[in-house]
């Protein structure tokens, strides 16, 4: 976003009337603004960590969760902490640069005040920033890289296998890319990554012999100390993700497998040991908690930006569990002083990408431009207008997913709607057009088939209740890391912290309760099964939009929640 | 040639098994081949009545039998579960899935100085428990843990 310094001061005129109270100095001082990435180094080893950006090359809006529950030991702990609750608990001050990153607060006046975030030519530029800094730093991806874009699922993978080259990612691990098919993965692994990025992944072994399919662990020599860095691939792949794309792999958080890696690298000399995690925060910390010998884990998967570490005590001492968010919004920064063989003190940083604070870097803008050429049309095409904000993240309905259920539901003639729980997906604000690119960063995957099924009353609940518990059953290690299915039609109300089968109650369709064994047509997208056909949901949301051609009035249809007085999870964000 | 040893596995796994079972003298060929099924076990529809006519009635919890199952199944047709026994004395392992229509999975017996270990896969209804129970010098144990089966979709 690039303002003039009148349009700046409107837009601040704007937003204060709204009543959203800026903190003029910071928002206003040019020179504090240019000291924003001035962050000193630290010690002598240093691991710049991404995570999650979902193929996002340009400057995206990303709303953060107003809803983010936490049950069982994560109640009211991080990353389960929304709003002025996150604030509070990290000290950061209200209306800042750092609160607009971290929440959901006044996301729109802040928005238009602060500008969009990441994208990979800014990114590229805060990396060499950081880089030249921290002599000998290693650049870690945590995964879900080659997914959650048009051109990337166009390209298969491609324009952020080339992206990321150039970024100087030195390592990486994975989820979604494997939906791109195990012959994907392995042929870009073996070849393009081959002598620029190590593929790891400790938990993924094939079905039959148990055999490695990808390099646990690399060992590293980081200005003369010996750093280990183990990955670890999405534990729940083939689960949470239809399975006929890796037929022949099976994952699992593999905890004894870790022990033994981590006791191996020690062997070898490692004087720090990190993994690289794709299972999701809450999964690091239990993790954290039964696994001894890793000095930090760097976490992905739940898309939870944490301003500091939770430190997690062990048998083997402490590790450090970070989340550094999602979309390209944020680098997480590891800084270690090692000396005598061990870690003496540590820093860390989570530093949000501002791409209004940062020159693009005219290599990576270059690269990007010739990605993108051959699909600008396509992208560009302006399906409807929308008056709200558009958003999805958030443990219930986003108002994006809402769109795609009216859609869905409108154009299959189906009374209930199901769309997939994901985390990623962008936002737009209110005026702007809805194009085909912000459309496909909902919905870019590789199995995007809509499907139409009668189901009686207790099946659509036996689907509720298991996505459900998927989200909030106590145990983290039970958990697949995404939100609720997102359900169109159906009133229900909600009980997180009931057990397993008996979270859903009070279903109601218009107003009268479900029967148990009526059938009731309902509409779906994202099949797990491989021969599941239908007209891709781009398509259908697309038509329905033009057809609408302005978005007003969306409700999101979120369920009453039972029992969650006192959650910290839980704040309200004006629309 | 992946492919190849894959495919005689596939095909040989269960011929190749019991051959090298024969062969090292750790299965009683007379027991294991006989016409003494126990049906009414393996018939049993709920874990009570399962565990009775097995000969596992009674059994006290123990942490010595090791159990390694998935948290999460990622195919509930075909759920790897691995089980050690350290109790002196084993002489079998029976494997449970608690709310399968019929529980009792599998039964192993081990002849004096054979390594009480299995590994196999079983097939499981819905999320429950997988409880194995041990026979070891005239007295019986269990151990259990639960895995989730679900229908997946919705990740991330």
């Amino acid at each position: 976003m690039s303002l003039s310094r009148r349009e700046f001061l409107q837009m601040l005129a704007a937003a204060s009337a709204a009543g959203f109270a800026l903190d003029s100095r910071s928002a206003l001082s040019a020179a504090e603004d240019n000291q924003f990435y001035q962050i000193p180094a630290f010690g002598n080893v240093s691991l710049l960590h991404i995570t999650d950006t979902h193929a996002q090359l340009m400057p995206v809006w990303f709303r953060e969760p107003s809803i983010n529950i936490g049950v069982g030991g994560s109640f009211n702990q991080p990353p389960h902490l929304t709003g002025e609750y996150l604030l509070r608990h990290f000290g950061i001050p209200a209306h800042s640069r750092d609160a607009y990153a971290l929440t959901c607060l006044d996301f729109n006046q802040a928005a238009r005040v602060y500008g969009k975030v990441g994208g990979f030519a800014h990114l590229a530029t805060l990396i060499k920033q950081l880089r030249a800094s921290r002599p000998g730093s290693l650049l870690l991806d945590g995964g879900d890289t080659w997914q959650g874009s048009a051109t990337t699922l166009w390209t298969q993978g491609q324009d952020m296998v080339d992206a990321c080259k150039l970024l100087g990612v030195d390592i990486m691990t994975a989820h979604w890319e494997f939906t791109l098919g195990a012959d994907r993965v392995q042929s870009l692994v073996n070849n393009e990554l081959k002598g620029h990025i190590e593929f790891l992944a400790q938990n993924v072994v094939t079905n039959d012999f148990g055999d490695p399919v990808f390099k646990p662990y690399s060992l590293r020599d980081i200005n003369g100390v010996k750093v280990a860095i183990i990955g670890q691939a999405f534990p729940y792949t083939p689960i949470a993700n239809p399975s006929h794309f890796i037929p022949d792999w099976t994952f699992g958080i593999q905890e004894d497998h870790l022990q033994t890696m981590v006791d191996e690298v020690r062997g070898k000399g490692a004087q720090v040991v990190v993994l690289l995690s794709h299972n999701g925060m809450d999964t690091d910390l239990k993790l954290a908690s039964r696994v001894h010998g890793m000095d930090a884990i760097l976490g992905g998967h739940t898309h939870d930006g944490v301003p500091s570490p939770t430190i997690v005590k062990n048998s083997g001492g402490q590790t450090l569990v970070t989340n550094a968010g999602s979309n390209g919004k944020f680098v997480g920064v590891l800084d270690f002083d090692v000396r005598n063989g061990k870690i003496q003190d540590y820093r860390y940083k989570l530093v949000p990408v501002f791409a209004n604070l940062l020159k693009p870097d005219a290599e990576m803008a270059q690269l990007i431009d010739k990605s993108r050429a051959p699909y600008l049309d396509k992208l560009q095409e302006k399906l409807a207008l929308t008056e709200d904000t558009l958003f999805r993240r958030g443990n219930f309905n986003g108002s994006f997913d809402q769109v795609i259920l009216d859609a869905l539901m409108a154009s299959k003639d189906a009374e209930i709607g199901f769309s997939p729980g994901f985390r990623w997906g962008t936002t737009l604000l209110p005026g702007e057009h809805i194009t085909m690119e912000h459309l496909m960063d909902q919905t870019a995957i590789t199995y995007p088939a809509t499907t139409v099924n009668m189901m009686t009353g207790a099946q659509i609940k036996g689907i509720m209740e298991d996505v459900c518990d998927n989200l909030f059953n106590p145990d983290p290690y039970r958990q697949q890391g995404g939100d609720m299915v997102r359900v169109g039609g159906l009133e229900y109300s909600c009980t997180p912290n009931a057990s397993m089968g008996n979270r859903i109650s009070n279903m109601r369709l218009h107003g009268k309760p479900i029967d148990a064994s009526k059938k009731y047509k309902v509409a779906g997208w994202a099949p797990m099964s491989a021969s599941a056909q239908g007209e891709p949901i781009w398509d259908v949301v697309a038509g329905w939009l033009r057809d609408q051609k302005t978005i007003r009035n969306v409700k999101p249809l979120t369920p009453s929640l039972i029992g969650v007085e006192g959650n910290h999870g839980i704040v309200s964000c004006a629309k | 040639m992946r492919q190849d040893r894959r495919a005689f596995l596939t095909q040989g796994s269960r011929l190749a098994l019991l051959g090298g079972m024969i062969a090292t003298g750790f299965l009683n060929i007379g027991r294991a081949l006989a016409a003494d099924w126990n049906s009414a076990a393996f018939t049993a529809k709920n874990m009570a009545d399962a565990m009775a006519k097995s000969g596992y009635a009674g059994a006290a919890h123990s942490n010595d039998i090791l159990l390694k199952v998935p948290d999460i199944a990622e195919n509930g047709a075909v759920v790897p579960v691995e089980v050690t026994s350290h109790i002196p004395g084993t002489t079998s392992i029976a494997i449970f899935s608690q709310d399968n229509p019929n529980p009792l999975v599998a039964e192993f017996q081990f002849l004096p100085g054979a390594m009480p270990f299995v590994s196999t896969r079983i097939k499981m209804a819905k999320t429950s428990q997988v409880q194995v129970a041990v026979k070891a010098g005239g007295k019986v144990y269990i151990n259990a843990k639960s895995v989730k089966v679900t229908a997946g979709g919705c990740g991330g």
